[in-house]
């Protein structure tokens, strides 16, 4: 099957099917949440290549059943070549059934081939090439931030991330770690006077407004635990509440998740990756519930990971360091239900120096496009973001 | 009254020098400096004696860890079997609860582990040494929640990483390709011929000696991936069976195992070289052509000045210690030698030119404060390192925590720290609580408005600051000013 131009075709369409489900842009309500996957996740396993006879025979204890209704370890269908790992059974699939998802395999950087997760994670982050020299004080969501107008931007981590560095300030807060703030309002002013000449003047008095909205947010969500709710943990719980924070404050948003670096025993359709996938799937869908039906609608999730692993298993019952990856986009308006982006067989001749999958979708290509249609942002916009990049029309708004 | 400087003693210089390389200007540490003058102290802090004698009380506590008086190969065993034997359990129930004693064990382990780190930090006279100790367990780092890390990373950081802190940069290599956490963090334990795992081949080229983008390539990787099989962990008592050829080849000293018979003995093409398949001398023919490679000496050299001078430490200086690194075949005092008599040095020292990264914050507030008086308790300084992110042993990849300021200053961070400042500042806050069942706490106000600070560091403070802290309404409320202010942050 010649899926490049089947997809061309469906792409030519896609704006008479979707007619009704586009944004007014610029998109005042528009919410974006980018989830970063550390360590770069198994692809092949998630997003399973189920038509391949190769993929079998190059994981003789990693891969993914075809689908089979019989078999709960089996892959999900998802198309005539694609299934989806069954630990995203009860989370995912049903996205997928309500057009809510879209899955674009062979994305990732096209133009760093480190095989580093640091450097390939800075890349990715800054938005920049990666020939050039870098600016590491420019990520392109801060880029992103600064083009529109009326955005809340908020890093949902521990520490500023790369991809929220540059000219605006732009807060972060560690969300499963939200405590009652012990230094109180007359305090909070001494210290934000003791900062107001210092280049840390914006950082802290952005600090205590976002505590505090945080604060009253989470606390929230204690009471109703106190109530007898029970909590979930983990990924779950951050994600619910950055659902919370972003139906009412905040509509620009990234997270991140480590762990996803398999080198030895990353199981099948159970084990170690399984029990990640878990529960990455039920804290989506946690975001989307916690967001709620209306903004859910406004509301584009875009899940991403540096790279992805080799295509066949190591000695270890593992992966080793990969290139390209599969991503996932995400939300209640998107025109979901369909493994996007350009595509080969997967085959031997295909895999990347012999080892990978190719990366067909650069990760900025697909961003240009989601930029245009989530934001409404220009192409002029668009280039002072991703300079020189022409996005790719997967036509996912 | 010996322990307490006068208002001449310090200069703004030498209190920048001495805040600069050790964990925090404390009142005696000042005195002791002025007493035998900066080159002195200097010289003392990059060539100090084997084990200068930490205060009895410090020592006290560490000498108590059951740990200490172990070989690690026999602790790492015991945990070993008592995993087993919990794991062999029938009833559900009580396997669980077997499960969990064991979890608690381990935890424990890594928890006096970090115990032991943080009062050697707080009070070792050779505070140089113990910020190393910290940037090479960074460099080389290793993740405590990793399989049964929780139980080495105490071996590691005092056997491999302390005694090769200020000496050459080889045998710390070598002393942590050589040790069972690094080998089962990296996944070496597991790399044997035909069964490539290439994890730990590739980290040691970007994180640990040349560095990404220096010029190897995946083949590089793939070779040293080769070399480094059949190198890793062995806890069992009796040896591994062997074809008799092999037997002689046979490596074992504690859990680190050298295993023949998982080796890949083919002549593999390293970075140009052509290394014989024959055996551990491969590894160390590679730690050879590694370590003297120009980019190593380049990368270590940029990252030990990132972390003492700036987030983009002047190239000059990176080249000349660079330079060092080479001529005195990996020297790391030489090197630090190096950085502190240059002019990129000088210059860095003046005020608010270096963010304090978490680890430094919350130890210097409490080396000001509490000055020589040993704490009875850890546990709230690992509380809130691990508030603040840079947590013991608790890093999760390879790269270890960012030295640059940009990774610990944003608004979360900042708001992170000023909780913790008014957690030190209203009181002991748990510092000088007993262990126990029936924890007592001691009384113990911090004395931040202490002679060093009138002495010495009020000069500092810009009018803002002192502003803010002649509106405090009591002393708790002046600490936590205090500890809050731009100024303690730099």
């Amino acid at each position: 099957m010649n899926r490049r131009e089947l997809i061309k075709t469906f792409a030519a369409l896609a704006p008479l099917t979707v007619a009704g489900r586009v944004w007014a842009a610029p998109a005042t309500n528009a919410r974006m949440l980018v989830v970063f996957l550390r360590g770069a996740y198994d692809a092949a396993n998630v997003v399973v290549p189920v038509s391949s006879d190769f993929y079998r025979a190059s994981r003789p204890t990693l891969a993914i059943a075809k689908p089979d209704v019989g078999n709960p370890n089996a892959a999900l269908a998802l198309d005539a070549d694609w299934g989806l790992h069954p630990a995203l059974r009860d989370s995912i699939y049903p996205l997928w059934a309500k057009r809510e998802i879209a899955f674009i395999p062979f994305a990732g950087t096209s133009d760093d081939l480190t095989r580093s997760h640091f450097e390939t994670q800075d890349t990715i982050e800054l938005g920049q090439s990666a020939g050039s020299s870098r600016d590491y004080r420019s990520g392109f969501m801060s880029r992103l931030a600064i083009e529109l107008t009326r955005v809340k931007p908020i890093a949902f981590t521990d520490q500023l991330p790369l991809i929220f560095r540059g000219k605006t300030q732009v807060p972060n807060i560690g969300i499963n770690n939200v405590g009652k703030p012990g230094v109180d309002d007359r305090q909070a002013d001494l210290i934000k006077k003791m900062y107001a000449q210092s280049n840390l003047a914006a950082s802290v008095s952005e600090g205590f407004r976002v505590r505090d909205d945080v604060y009253r947010s989470v606390s929230e969500e204690m009471n109703a635990a106190n109530r007898g709710a029970v909590s979930p943990r983990g990924f779950e719980l951050s994600a619910r509440r950055i659902g919370r924070l972003m139906r009412e404050q905040f509509n620009l948003g990234f997270v991140d998740v480590g762990g996803w670096d398999t080198h030895v025993n990353q199981g099948a359709a159970n084990g170690y990756l399984a029990d990640r996938l878990g529960e990455l799937g039920r804290a989506l869908v946690g975001f989307s519930e916690e967001i709620g039906p209306a903004a859910w609608r406004d509301t584009v999730v875009v899940v991403i990971s540096e790279f992805g692993r080799t295509f066949r298993e190591n000695g270890d019952r593992g992966t080793d360091h990969g290139h390209g990856s599969v991503y996932w986009v995400l939300g209640g308006g998107i025109n979901g239900g369909r493994v996007l982006g350009e595509q080969v067989k997967v085959e031997q001749p295909h895999l990347f120096q012999n080892r990978d999958y190719p990366v067909l979708t650069d990760y900025r290509a697909l961003f240009a496009d989601l930029l245009g249609h989530v934001f409404g942002l220009g192409n002029e916009s668009i280039q002072r973001i991703f300079t020189g990049v022409h996005p790719t029309n997967l036509a996912l708004v | 009254m010996p322990n307490i400087c006068r208002a001449d003693d310090l200069n703004p210089h030498d209190l920048a020098l001495l805040d600069r390389l050790t964990f925090g200007a404390s009142t005696s540490s000042a005195t002791h400096m002025h007493g035998i003058g900066a080159e002195r102290w200097l010289q003392e802090q990059l060539h100090p004696a084997a084990n200068p004698p930490l205060p009895d009380a410090a020592k006290a506590q560490i000498e108590a860890m059951p740990d200490l008086h172990s070989f690690p190969f026999d602790i790492a065993l015991a945990f070993e079997q008592q995993s087993k034997s919990a794991n062999q359990v029938a009833d559900p129930e009580q396997r669980k609860a077997a499960q969990q004693v064991f979890q608690q064990a381990m935890n424990d382990r890594a928890r006096q582990a970090a115990a032991r780190t943080i009062l050697r930090a707080l009070y070792a006279p050779d505070q140089l040494r113990e910020r190393m100790v910290w940037f090479w367990f960074n460099h080389f780092n290793v993740h405590q929640y990793k399989s049964n890390l929780r139980v080495l990373v105490g071996d590691y950081i005092d056997h491999a990483i302390r005694p090769n802190a200020l000496g050459k940069f080889r045998d710390l290599l070598a002393a942590t390709a050589r040790h069972p956490a690094m080998l089962r963090y990296l996944d070496n334990a597991d790399n044997a011929v035909g069964h490539l795992n290439e994890n730990y081949a590739r980290e040691i080229m970007e994180l640990h000696t040349m560095g990404v983008g220096s010029g190897y390539t995946q083949a590089d990787v793939e070779a040293l991936a080769k070399i480094l099989t059949g190198v890793g962990i062995d806890t069992k008592p009796e040896d591994p069976k062997l074809k008799p050829e092999l037997q002689s080849q046979l490596v074992r000293e504690g859990a680190f195992e050298f295993n023949p018979s998982r080796h890949d003995y083919s002549d593999k093409t390293f970075l140009g070289h052509i290394i014989k398949g024959r055996g551990l001398a491969e590894v160390d023919e590679a730690i050879d052509i590694l370590v003297h490679h120009p980019a190593t000496a380049t990368h270590v050299s940029r990252k030990i000045a990132t972390y003492f001078v700036s987030d983009n430490p002047p190239d000059a200086l990176v080249q000349r210690m660079a330079q060092t690194f080479k001529t005195t075949d990996g020297d790391i005092a030489a090197v630090l030698a190096t950085m502190v008599h240059s002019s990129e040095f000088e210059a860095a020292l003046k005020p608010g030119t270096r963010f304090k990264d978490p680890v430094q914050y919350v130890l210097s507030a409490v080396r000001l404060a509490y000055d020589d008086r040993v704490i009875l308790n850890t546990a709230p300084i690992q509380g809130w390192i691990n508030r603040l992110g840079e947590g013991l042993f608790n890093h999760e990849t390879p790269d270890g925590y960012a030295l640059t300021s940009a990774s610990w200053n944003g608004p979360g961070q900042m708001m992170v720290r000023f909780e913790i400042a008014r957690q030190i500042g209203s009181g002991s806050s748990g510092l000088f609580k007993s262990d126990g069942p029936n924890p007592v706490e001691q009384p113990a106000f911090p004395l931040l408005q202490n002679a060093l600070y009138f002495n010495g560091l009020r000069k500092t403070l810009g009018p803002a600051t002192l502003a803010s802290l002649d509106r405090a309404i009591s002393p708790q409320d002046w600490n936590t000013l205090f500890l809050s202010s731009p100024e303690f942050m730099h």
